[in-house]
């Protein structure tokens, strides 16, 4: 693994930081398709992994991921804790015996495969896993570089955009039926502000 | 006394949880252990996987513990949950596919014959099958 401290504790805190800022967003949101808990529920669940900062920076990468994907799924007080909680954790243990870059859509996979698994779905069900896929697909598809970074941006925010049409099938939304159509999916934007914040940290670190 | 079912219910709201507690008490009994639980860890609506892991822990019985949920998050940080037990604990527990009020009670009222975790999930199930 090549993930140097500075470097995860900089991701980490870009991460919690934009997910913390995009509250009020992302509870406007799900008030229109949800319960209107989503933001809040993911303020507290990074709020969290803010004040573990210090430990996760200095634990190994895959140490990393499990300790903020343990705290999630402790704090997050909704569904969407065990989600992206399944993702770290999974992400976590697939690390163990990779190597960072190289290995990076390998280690991606695991996370969305668990998020898969945990809620039962798959894509083209308005949810976090309409962004985590094709992001996946993109990993897999180019090459680690700058191009890379501007490809996962894009496809995230194009994929976070496509569930705006969608209808619900799964989770609160469904109970909507077609009223769930024409708002993004809260969890496929919360995917999205968690990617951009990654790509913003490794673009202004090449 | 014979050990029985272990019941835990989890809804994203105290109040609910604990109503639906004393619901079973008052109709099946307190021959049957119940926990409940609710709120997300800043006390709001929510459901919360430590209360979850600390409910299940409460009505721990050899036999097992059924688990009725209500909606969708409610489910997930159960199953969650489940999954954070000790390895010996985990493959004793089930969340049941009901609702939850009459899920509880079905499942508490079948839990103080004595009966089999699986029996207790069936009776509790059988009220989302029609």
């Amino acid at each position: 693994m090549s993930l140097e401290p500075e470097m995860l504790k900089s991701l980490v805190k870009a991460a919690a930081e934009q997910v913390i800022a995009s509250a009020a967003e992302l509870t406007a949101l799900d008030q229109a398709v949800g319960d209107g808990d989503h933001g809040a529920n993911m303020k507290r669940g990074f709020e969290a992994v803010l004040g573990k900062l210090e430990t996760i920076a200095a634990q190994r990468p895959d140490e990393a991921l499990k300790t903020i994907g343990k705290t999630l799924v402790m704090t997050v007080g909704g569904a969407s804790g065990p989600l992206y909680g399944s993702f770290f954790l999974a992400a976590g243990d697939a690390l163990c015996n990779k190597q960072l870059p190289a290995d990076l859509a390998e280690v991606f996979g695991s996370g969305v495969n668990a998020v898969s698994s945990r809620g039962r779905s798959k894509t083209g069900e308005k949810t976090m896993l309409d962004v985590l896929f094709p992001v996946w697909e993109t990993l897999q598809s180019e090459a680690i570089g700058p191009d890379l970074i501007a490809r996962v941006r894009t496809t995230a925010q194009e994929a976070a955009a496509r569930t705006a049409p969608m209808q619900a099938t799964k989770g609160r939304a469904s109970y909507l039926g077609a009223r769930s159509i024409g708002h993004v999916d809260p969890g496929a934007r919360s995917s999205c502000v968690l990617l951009h914040a990654v790509c913003d940290t490794l673009e202004a670190r090449t | 006394m014979t050990d029985t079912v272990g019941i835990v219910i989890v809804s994203h709201s105290r109040d609910i949880a604990k109503g639906t507690a004393d619901m079973v008490l008052q109709m099946v009994g307190s021959e049957v252990k119940v926990a409940f639980c609710g709120g997300n860890p800043d006390g709001g609506l929510g459901t919360n996987v430590p209360l979850i892991i600390e409910a299940i822990n409460q009505v721990w019985s050899p036999k097992g513990v059924a688990i009725l949920v209500d909606l969708g998050g409610a489910e997930t940080n159960s199953e969650m949950a489940v999954e954070m037990l000790q390895p010996e604990r985990r493959d004793r527990v089930v969340v049941c596919n009901a609702p939850i009020v009459e899920g509880a009670v079905m499942a508490a009222t079948e839990a103080a014959g004595g009966s089999s975790l699986e029996q207790v999930r069936t009776v509790a199930e059988e009220l989302s099958a029609a």
